[in-house]
Parts: structure tokens; C-alpha cells; sequence
């Protein structure tokens, strides 16, 4: 079964003809959402600028108690 | 206070999201219907055994998976968004959202992935039947991967089922069935599915026209176009019901985007539905200028369908800023200090909390709890600032409807050429049939900003506005990202574009 199961995927990759280039745009597209806008452009606010749940629901919380005052 | 925070920052985060969704809204639908269209194709090919039907499923399947690649994973993009633009919005529904999505992730990988290598690969491989299972398996797959988003987007729209826990900031979900049953999110989750139907059926149509008008694969189109036609006027008409359905549910839990979509600044009792009109664009609410330059309304039917009454009260933008006692309506400036008071019960109960003063504590909760349905007024300054942008949802509501009318005659006619054996001598309705997927999309687009745009300027409906959804950024980081993604969304769709052109040039022949 785990070979015919392995053959499937291998035949089906190996004779692929336009899904080769769909591949290739899988991988660019999955590369520069990942490895450059997640990494560059796109860290979790609260993640990278607080250390615990409870900074980051005190923040929050600040945000909804003086909403103006809390810009950075 | 308002005024102090950093718009421009909410409106590029607005900016990205919308342009992140629109672009991802190319490729769902078109996925979730071609997925069925491509499920009866081969359920044909089994039942007579006809290999030109096999060819036919095959054909459309190549074009299914091209829409498939390029659009896989561009909704992660609004996940990143969310982290980083809208954090606050982020950690105040992480609780609600969880499950749903993580159920979506789920089905997506073990129903989606795990299939979709047997409809692909698995021609001459495994068993016909084995094979039309797997095929109607990503078909449902990717249906159910939807029900889960979309009751997310529902609850955003009708928050029920959760609590607010004012310790943590988060809404907590205390009963997930009313969450998953929510009439609003059923509603959403038909409407936008069999849009998605249609929408899919258009694009066969526009292809097979094509077919048609380059007199290639003749029989090839005609059969598509049989099965599609079919399959998309049925869509088209439930759409136009759950349509129905789902501004029923809007005159009763956003009863804005209604007045919004109708341009009703003074509610009436019966009330007409505008069929076609001309908006005064300086019309503001509660001065004295009449809505519209030009109007043709059907009298009584906006009644009917808002409360399926046809002598009833329809409420309209006045009402709900300024309030209506005779209706019995609260308007938005006493909703607002309702809201303030629950803004400040909780800021009480933060400090109380803080300096450990119990007593001070419970009763600023208790403010906070009376008052915490309308906690999202105690952000507004002024009333008029719960009203959406009026004439962008009128046009747009129009535009949908006026499009999904004209694709159930679109149906209609080629369903009746087909019969008569005519289709092939009408260029000037084939030319249309290739138009119609364009329109589609134009249709689709404009029933999200109905949606999106009518419910603003809540996140969350009367409780969240995107101004405190957001995060703490500057504009300028906000600014990059939107057009570094305009960017790479205009190279993928090109991208798409070229690689379907060409799949479709080279035809059912090519494998």
C-alpha cells in the first residue's frame, strides 16, 4: 500500500508537464511570503514587542481604556 | 479622540486588507465552484463511460489546478496582516477564532491535500469510481474549509456566543454552536458559496464561447456549456434567495448597511425598495437635501424584504444616528454614552484592579457590564461616525444585483440556443458568454464591499471600530507593504493569466 501510495506521488511528479511550472510558482510565491514579507515586513506586533500574555492584554487593555494616548 | 489617533495608518492597514482580500477573492470562488463543475464532469465520464466526457473533467481540471496553485496560500497574507496591522483586533478574538480556523486548517490539509494528489495522479491509476470519490472529496473539501472562514466573518458581523473577559482582553467563546449556527453566518456561508458556483460557471462559459467563436472543439464547448448552464442558472437563483435571506438578516443586526444600501436616510412604514437612482453625493445625515437626484422605487418591497411585512417600518440612517422614540429606536449618541460609560468601567477596573482595591473593582465591572453591548460607541466622537460610506455601497448593492439578474438571463438564453441547436451562430452573445466571467467578477467584488464596507466602521458590529483594531504603527510601514503586495499580486495574476491563456489555446487535446 505505502509503495503504491509512493508510486503514485513519484509517476505523478515525474510526468508532470504544466505542473512544473505551477511548482515553481508555489515555491517563489511561498519563498517570498515566508523567508522575506513574514520575516522583513510582517512580525506579530504583540509577539515581538511583548514577553507574556498578560503584557500583552495590559496593552490591549490600555489601548481600549485610552485608546489616544498609547501611540508609539 | 479620535481625531488623535493615526487614520492614515488604519486607512492603509484598511487599504492592504481590502486589496489582500479582493485579489484572494480572484481565486476561492473559482476554486470552490470549479471543484463541483469538475466533480459532475467525471460523474458523467463514470456513469456512461464516455471517454470524451473523461477528456472533457481532465481539461477543466488542468484549469482548476492552475487557479488552485497561484491562489493557494494568499490568504495567509491576511493572517500576517492581522498580527502585525491589527494586533489589538487579533488578541481580542484569538479565543473565537481558533477553533474555526483551526478546524479549516484541518479539513483544508486532510480532505484538500490528501485527494488532491489521487485526482491529479490518479488517472489510470486507481479505480473510476475510486477516482470520482476523490474528485467530489476536494469538491467538499474546499466547500467546508469555507463554512469555517466564513463563520468567522459571520460572528465579526453578528458577535454571539462569547463573553468579554476584561483581565484579558479577549472575547471568549462560551457556546461554539451558537457561534457555528449563527442564522448570519449560514446566510453568508450559502449566499457566498453558490455565488462562488456561479462565478465558476461563468468561467466556463466565457471559455467555451471562446471555443465557440474560434469554431475549435465544437462539441467539446457545447457539452461543457450544457452541464454548466444548467449548474450555473440553479446557482444563480439560489443566490438570489439566500441574497434575500442574508439582507434580511442585515436589516436585523446591521440594520446600517441596510439604510446604507438602500441610500434611506428617513425610515418609512411601507418602505420601497430602489430599483435605480441617482445619488446626491452632498447628502449628509440629518440635513435637510433630498437623497437622491433621481429615483425609481417599487413601493413596499424593501418592508417585505427587510421584515417580511410589507407594511412595516424600515429604519433609515437618521433614525439610527439620531434615534426614533416613536419606533422605538436608540440612536447612535445614546449608544455612545452608554459606550463611554463601559469604556470607562473598564479603565476603572484596570486601575482598581492594579491597586488592589476589590470593592472599587466590582463596581467598575458592574459599569462596564451594563453598558459593554455598546462598548464600541464610547470610541466614536460624534454620531455620524457609525454611518458607512453611502454611496459606494449603494452602487455596489446595485451593481451585484443588477448583474445577478442578468447572468440567470444569460443562463436562460444559452441554455435555450443550446436546445435549439443555435448557440454556435450567435457571435455577439458568445462574444458576451466570454465577457460574462469578467463581470462575474465584478459582481463578486461588489457584493464583499456591500458586505465589508456596509459594516463599517465596525471590526467587530458595535463593539470593536478598525480605529482601536489596530495596531500601534506608523503609517509609512503600513504604506510599503501595500504596494510591495500590489506588486506581487499584479505579477501572479499575470503569472495566471498567461499560463491559463495558454492551457486554454492548446485545448482539451493537450493533456
Amino acid at each position: 500500500m505505502f509503495k503504491n501510495a509512493f508510486d503514485l506521488y513519484y509517476e505523478g511528479f515525474r510526468s508532470m508537464v504544466v505542473g512544473r511550472t505551477l511548482w515553481k510558482i508555489i515555491f517563489i510565491k511561498l519563498f517570498i511570503m515566508f523567508a522575506i514579507l513574514k520575516v522583513f515586513f510582517f512580525p506579530n506586533f504583540l509577539a515581538t514587542n511583548f514577553d507574556t500574555d498578560a503584557e500583552r492584554a495590559d496593552h490591549v487593555l490600555s489601548n481600549l481604556t485610552q485608546p489616544a494616548a498609547d501611540k508609539h | 479622540m479620535i481625531e488623535q489617533i493615526d487614520l492614515t495608518m488604519v486607512s492603509w492597514a484598511r487599504a492592504t486588507f481590502a486589496l489582500t482580500a479582493m485579489y484572494h477573492w480572484i481565486f476561492v470562488p473559482l476554486t470552490l465552484g470549479l471543484s463541483f463543475i469538475c466533480a459532475f464532469f467525471e460523474s458523467i465520464y463514470v456513469k456512461t463511460g464516455d471517454e470524451q466526457w473523461k477528456k472533457l473533467t481532465r481539461f477543466w481540471m488542468t484549469l482548476f489546478g492552475i487557479n488552485f496553485a497561484i491562489g493557494v496560500a494568499t490568504g495567509i497574507i491576511l493572517e500576517f496582516e492581522f498580527g502585525t496591522n491589527w494586533s489589538n483586533y487579533s488578541w481580542m478574538v484569538g479565543d473565537i477564532f481558533g477553533v474555526p480556523l483551526a478546524i479549516e486548517g484541518l479539513l483544508a490539509f486532510f480532505l484538500e491535500a490528501t485527494f488532491f494528489a489521487v485526482m491529479f495522479f490518479g488517472w489510470n491509476r486507481v479505480s473510476k469510481r475510486a477516482h470520482l470519490f476523490s474528485t467530489w472529496m476536494v469538491a467538499i473539501g474546499s466547500n467546508l474549509s469555507a463554512v469555517w472562514i466564513l463563520v468567522a466573518n459571520g460572528w465579526m458581523q453578528h458577535p454571539i456566543g462569547m463573553e468579554f473577559n476584561p483581565d484579558l482582553a479577549r472575547f471568549e467563546m462560551v457556546d461554539f454552536w451558537a457561534i457555528v449556527s449563527s442564522p448570519v453566518a449560514i446566510s453568508h456561508f450559502v449566499h457566498v458559496t453558490s455565488a462562488a458556483f456561479l462565478y465558476a460557471s461563468l468561467f466556463v462559459v466565457a471559455v467555451s464561447s471562446w471555443f465557440l467563436l474560434k469554431k475549435r472543439h465544437i462539441k467539446f464547448a457545447k457539452r461543457s456549456l450544457t452541464v454548466v448552464c444548467t449548474f450555473g442558472l440553479l446557482a444563480s437563483l439560489f443566490v438570489a434567495y439566500t441574497g434575500d435571506e442574508h439582507a434580511y438578516h442585515a436589516a436585523n443586526v446591521q440594520p446600517m448597511k441596510l439604510a446604507a444600501m438602500e441610500g434611506l436616510y428617513d425610515g418609512e412604514a411601507p418602505a420601497g425598495l430602489v430599483a435605480a437612482g441617482l445619488l446626491n453625493f452632498s447628502k449628509k445625515p440629518g440635513d435637510d437635501q433630498d437623497a437622491f437626484i433621481f429615483e425609481v422605487k417599487i413601493p413596499m418591497v424593501l418592508s417585505l424584504l427587510a421584515n417580511r411585512d410589507i407594511n412595516s417600518f424600515v429604519p433609515g440612517i437618521n433614525d439610527l444616528v439620531y434615534g426614533n422614540d416613536a419606533e422605538n429606536i436608540m440612536g447612535v449618541e445614546e449608544k455612545m454614552v452608554r459606550g463611554k460609560l463601559a469604556v470607562a468601567g473598564l479603565g476603572d477596573y484596570k486601575a482598581a484592579k492594579k491597586s488592589g482595591d476589590q470593592l472599587a473593582a466590582g463596581k467598575a465591572l458592574t459599569l462596564f457590564e451594563e453598558n459593554s453591548d455598546y462598548l464600541g460607541y464610547g470610541y466614536l466622537d460624534y454620531a455620524e461616525q457609525a454611518v458607512p460610506y453611502v454611496p459606494l455601497i449603494f452602487y455596489s448593492f446595485r451593481v451585484m444585483v443588477g448583474l445577478g439578474t442578468f447572468f440567470i438571463l444569460l443562463f436562460l438564453v444559452y441554455l435555450y440556443l443550446l436546445y435549439k441547436d443555435q448557440l454556435e451562430k450567435q457571435a455577439l452573445l458568445l462574444k458576451l458568454g466570454v465577457g460574462s466571467f469578467l463581470l462575474g467578477l465584478v459582481a463578486h467584488e461588489a457584493g464583499w464591499i456591500v458586505t465589508e464596507v456596509g459594516r463599517q466602521p465596525w471590526a467587530i458590529q458595535d463593539l470593536l471600530p478598525v480605529t482601536i483594531a489596530r495596531s500601534n504603527l506608523d503609517a509609512g510601514t503600513v504604506e510599503v507593504t501595500f504596494f510591495m503586495f500590489l506588486i506581487l499580486f499584479t505579477a501572479l495574476l499575470i503569472a495566471e493569466l498567461k499560463i491559463m491563456a495558454k492551457q486554454i489555446s492548446i485545448g482539451p487535446e493537450g493533456d
